[in-house]
């Protein structure tokens, strides 16, 4: 029991930072199943989100603000994918790849510039940031909510890819982005629902996360947004289930190193993790085996 | 499109130029430059702009100075150093050539560090407001300070714990690779170990916004107290977590906290935060009801100062620090940047923050008070404890 | 014959030019103030121009996407300044002042500078060991992931007594305590940090046309056809990995020179983005192309893009110009580069003499365009 007590806060912790890496992991394997692209700005774009939220309810009631970020937010994946990506698509992947990068070293600066260079303290969400206690550990309940939810909206996504003629299209088109074009199928349009759906997601993730840790910087997405694409791979890129598995594995993993006292290493060993399952199944625990046609 | 898009970029670049060639010019007879070495951006962008406040509101308090029987326009240049150690060598070298006949700065020990060394090169004086680290004036002697050091500050909070709170264990905090607070907390356990008490000491890497399993940590350790002297913007988030996880040991850290965005972050809370600190909010009237005056005429200002009029205490040192580079310079009687730098040992002057000298090894500033102040989380104001002396 | 005649003739001018490019910045370093910031930017543009080409290197003429370069620069930097720091430093306070140094011995700048080099080479060589089995978006992935291992490892508290912890690390022998051999006669700083990365690149560029170089091009146009051709693609993909890390462990090594302090926290994964859009703004597999990009990009990061800072600049009573714009404009400009001109100054060219004659005999090309028209104006009258 004592053992339990100890160790509760570390698990409930990261279980619920699990949770919301996950939200952002499912962005990144839905965009490199289908483009094959590191798409190192979206956890600039869960920044961004965490950004909106701080400005909008400055002025507006939560019940306004909170759909009208989930709508921005959306947009500005869009718009990136639109301005950014969708130009270099017959590129090498390396260009777009550095094209990610350039957007975003340009979100950070713009949150730098618009914020001054603070940190902004996230809104308090009623219920969501109450207080509770289980057993003996006391936590926010959005520690509670978080991968209820998550696993409700990774459901629902998989029916939607499942069993819905968008989904059908993109699976088509991360099998064979060629033959998919042939068939018919939109690509582009594709492309751009799997970015709104990322974008979403994110915000979502952003919305639960910022809650937990209320205070936004412009560099906030960055080591999440690392994180969250290891949580990819290490499910196996393309697989939404083992990006959701991925991120609660390292996000326990994570808050267990700390509760063992080894803080320094807390970001390195998620990388640590990520090598090592590459080198022994580089295609992560669920991907796919490509094979290289010559 | 793209011929077009390469003049473009072509134009900006030029005009960049010519801007720099304008603005770098433009020292002429009757001015005097003071530059700003402070951070905008950053983990320590909150404090610098305060603290930068502090010299703004001075400036526009004193806005010529009289060196050698002629008047001189003060013309104060503000440079980013973006709270980072890799950034500050080009900073300080732009300041440098700017033509400054001293520097005022930085907020954060790392920077001033880090920037050293160019203000040496240059023969530039520097005057540290508020880095509270030794390694900051051990070894240069260009850089001087007018605040006290970590190892008093520690040991000062160290006693606080150990005798006004009544603890014998502690859990020290620090952010990794940070001179600052990782300083302090050195001194601290050093301090606090030789009282008899016991520490629990962990830090927490670059970029970190969970802080759970730390607050957690210290709540199994069974710790009386937890000090964390870091930059405010985790000092947020620690606090959130101390009060989600319920924790019940009061909070201690050292003059970074000495902020409004501390007190906004503890209104309304069940938390007890102390801070040692360089000012206390009230200690002089006509100050504190003039820069308050000040600070609400302006939207920027106010922006800057965190939402509200509070005074910072390294407001407070930012403004001293601007009167102590004006006796400084008129003590020299030139602009003459070697000349300013000998007159500092020997300047005085009893500013706002209390009387200010230099003791003539590394030139730190002879202090051995501190300020105690405790977090009001109903009214968001700071209480302010008797002042505690060492030495 | 002809040919090899205007080679000699071409290689003759170039030595020509780099040495009136030494003799141009020996005078300027003795005429004027040396606390001038062109300085400043024209040393931390060579620092980066070294990395960039060694990065170069990798990415762009053996197709490996490695983004560990602030990695091995961190182990450059530390190794230079902990080997080159006396003595006496060491065993005071000032520097170790909570831990006991372990290093009892103290070396010369050269020595210092070649052994960063060597060091940043061999964990190089262990890292690549596993890591270069992977490929591309993997393999760009996993060196970042070792460059992070590396930054939390010198950060280590059991390594304290070598690294001095987190801690800053200073008072070593930098830039300002390089002599004149066997003098005491300070050596021009700015001349040194040119001098040194000039003699990296110029073996880098003798690696590239080398038969080595040769193959590592074949292996970033085709892995297959390279290994079928008899490449072995592990030994030489190791082999360029090494020499990248050697000579991003020496620009480490002279950036720490520059910096007068050292600290684990400063090489973090934006620092290698930084040198990364480096390369890509110079052109991926252009020598020059880097060279040229890390001067424009340091020049605009740090000095001619500051007066968007400055909200005294301000004009019409638009509040727009204040702290962070600088660099708001600048990633702008970057995205313009990056989308339009996704080959960057130089493409894959080099800086040829012939290049220059051509310039300068049809500016932009106007002409060659022209010609173009003409024939196709002529062809369809032809019809």
């Amino acid at each position: 029991m004592s053992f339990l007590q100890n160790s509760l806060p570390y698990i409930l912790a990261g279980i619920s930072v699990g949770g919301q890496y996950a939200l952002i992991a499912i962005g990144y394997t839905m965009v490199y199943g289908i483009l094959r692209l590191i798409n190192f700005a979206h956890g600039d774009v869960f920044m961004a989100a965490g950004m909106f939220m701080v400005f909008l309810s400055a002025s507006l009631p939560l019940g306004i603000s909170i759909p009208l970020v989930l709508l921005i937010t959306v947009v500005l994946g869009f718009i990136i994918e639109r301005v950014a990506y969708k130009p270099l698509r017959s590129a090498p992947r390396m260009s777009v790849m550095i094209s990610a990068i350039g957007v975003s070293y340009l979100l950070q600066n713009c949150a730098l510039y618009f914020t001054g260079g603070l940190a902004k303290v996230y809104p308090q969400l009623p219920w969501l940031s109450d207080t509770v206690s289980i057993f003996s550990a006391v936590t926010k309940r959005v520690t509670l909510i978080t991968p209820i939810l998550t696993l409700v909206l990774v459901i629902g996504l998989s029916m939607f890819i499942k069993h819905t003629k968008v989904g059908m299209a993109m699976r088509a088109v991360s099998k064979d982005f060629e033959t998919a074009r042939l068939m018919g199928i939109k690509v582009n349009s594709v492309i751009s629902t799997t970015f709104v759906i990322g974008s979403l997601l994110a915000a979502v993730g952003s919305l639960l996360y910022f809650t937990n840790y209320a205070s936004v910087t412009p560099t906030s997405g960055g080591m999440p947004g690392l994180k969250c694409f290891v949580a990819a791979v290490f499910g196996g890129i393309g697989s939404i289930p083992g990006a959701v598995i991925g991120a609660f594995i390292i996000g326990i993993a994570e808050n267990i190193i700390k509760g063992l006292g080894w803080t320094t290493f807390s970001d390195a060993f998620t990388f640590a993790l990520l090598i090592v399952i590459l080198l022994v199944k580089p295609t992560g625990l669920f991907g796919e085996k490509a094979t290289d046609k010559v | 499109m793209k011929k077009i898009l390469a003049l473009a970029l072509a134009l900006i670049m030029v005009f960049a130029l010519c801007a720099c060639g304008s603005s770098g010019g433009s020292s002429s007879s009757n001015t005097v430059t003071i530059g700003v070495f402070e951070p905008a951006s950053g983990d320590n962008g909150a404090g610098g702009k305060q603290e930068t406040l502090g010299v703004q509101y001075a400036n526009s308090v004193q806005p010529t100075v009289e060196i050698g029987g002629k008047t001189y326009d003060v013309v104060v240049k503000y440079v980013d150093n973006e709270s980072s150690n890799d950034k500050a060598p080009s900073a300080a070298a732009e300041l440098v050539n700017a033509g400054c006949s001293i520097v005022l700065g930085s907020y954060g020990s790392g920077v001033s560090i880090a920037g050293g060394p160019t203000f040496e090169a240059a023969g530039i004086p520097a005057v540290g407001i508020t880095c509270t680290n030794p390694q900051v004036t051990e070894g240069n002697t260009y850089y001087f300070r007018i605040c006290f050091l970590d190892p008093f500050q520690g040991t000062v909070l160290a006693n606080y714990a150990f005798n006004e709170l009544g603890v014998t264990k502690a859990y020290c905090l620090n952010k990794l690779g940070d001179d600052y607070s990782g300083g302090l907390v050195k001194y601290f356990i050093d301090a606090f170990e030789g009282l008899g008490g016991e520490c629990v000491h962990e830090e927490f890497p670059d970029g970190n916004s969970d802080f759970t399993s730390y607050v957690a940590n210290a709540k199994s350790a069974d710790c009386g107290v937890f000090f964390s002297p870091v930059s405010t913007e985790a000092a947020q988030l620690i606090i959130d977590q101390v009060v989600a996880q319920d924790a019940s040991f009061p909070l201690l850290a050292g003059d970074t906290w000495d902020s409004n965005v501390i007190l906004q972050a503890a209104k309304g809370k069940d938390v007890n935060i102390t801070v040692t600190t360089f000012y206390p909010e009230g200690a002089d009237a006509s100050f504190d009801s003039s820069i308050k005056e000040w600070i609400n005429g302006d939207s920027t200002n106010l922006a800057n100062n965190g939402g509200d009029d509070t005074v910072a205490a390294v407001t407070a040192m930012g403004y001293d620090a601007y009167f102590f580079a004006l006796a400084a310079l008129q003590k020299a009687g030139s602009t003459e940047p070697a000349k300013v730098m000998e007159a500092l040992w020997s300047t005085e002057i009893d500013g706002v923050t209390g009387p200010i000298a230099l003791e003539q090894t590394n030139g730190d500033a002879i202090r051995n008070t501190a300020f105690v102040k405790q977090a009001d989380t109903a009214t968001g104001a700071w209480i302010a404890l008797d002042p505690v002396t060492v030495g | 014959m002809e040919l090899r005649k205007n080679k000699r003739k071409d290689s003759l001018y170039t030595v020509i030019a780099l040495i009136a490019m030494f003799a141009v910045l020996l005078v300027m370093e003795l005429t004027m103030k040396s606390t001038s910031i062109l300085f400043t930017v024209l040393k931390k543009g060579v620092i980066y121009a070294l990395v960039a080409v060694s990065m170069n290197l990798l990415n762009g003429f053996t197709g490996l996407f490695s983004l560990g370069q602030a990695g091995f620069m961190l182990i450059g930097a530390y190794t230079y300044a902990i080997l080159s720091m006396p003595v006496s430093v060491k065993l005071s306070e000032s520097v170790y002042k909570y831990y006991d140094c372990a290093i009892g011995f103290d070396l010369g700048i050269l020595p210092s500078l070649l052994l960063a080099g060597i060091i940043a080479a061999i964990f190089a060589a262990l890292i690549g060991l596993p890591v270069l089995r992977l490929k591309s978006d993997y393999l760009a992935i996993a060196t970042l992931g070792f460059a992070e291992i590396l930054r939390a490892f010198f950060q280590w508290d059991a390594m304290g007594p070598v690294t001095n912890g987190a801690n800053v690390l200073r008072q070593y022998r930098d830039l300002t305590k390089v002599t004149i051999p066997f003098t005491d006669i300070p050596f021009p700083p700015t001349l040194f940090c040119f001098l040194v990365s000039g003699i990296c690149i110029a073996i880098i560029v003798l690696l590239i046309n080398s038969s080595y170089g040769r193959a590592f091009k074949a292996i970033r146009d085709d892995e297959i056809a390279a290994e079928a051709m008899g490449i072995n693609l592990f030994k030489h993909k190791e082999l360029s990995f090494v020499i990248s890390s050697f000579f991003a462990g020496i620009s480490g090594a002279m950036l720490a020179m520059f910096q007068y302090t050292v600290q684990a926290a400063q090489f973090k994964t934006a620092m290698t983005y930084e040198i990364l859009l480096i390369v890509v703004i110079g052109g991926i597999g252009s020598i020059t192309g880097s060279c040229i990009a890390s001067f424009l990009f340091i020049a605009c990061n740090e000095w001619w893009l500051r007066f968007l800072d400055e909200s005294s600049n301000n004009i019409l009573g638009l509040n727009i110009l204040r702290s962070g714009f600088r660099k708001v404009v600048f990633s702008i400009i970057i995205m313009i580069i990056v989308l339009f001109f996704s080959k960057g100054i130089m493409g894959e060219r080099e800086f040829s003499w012939n290049g220059i004659r051509a310039f300068l005999h049809d500016p932009f090309g106007l002409k060659a365009k022209r010609l173009k028209k003409e024939a196709k104006a002529g062809e369809v009258n032809g019809k």
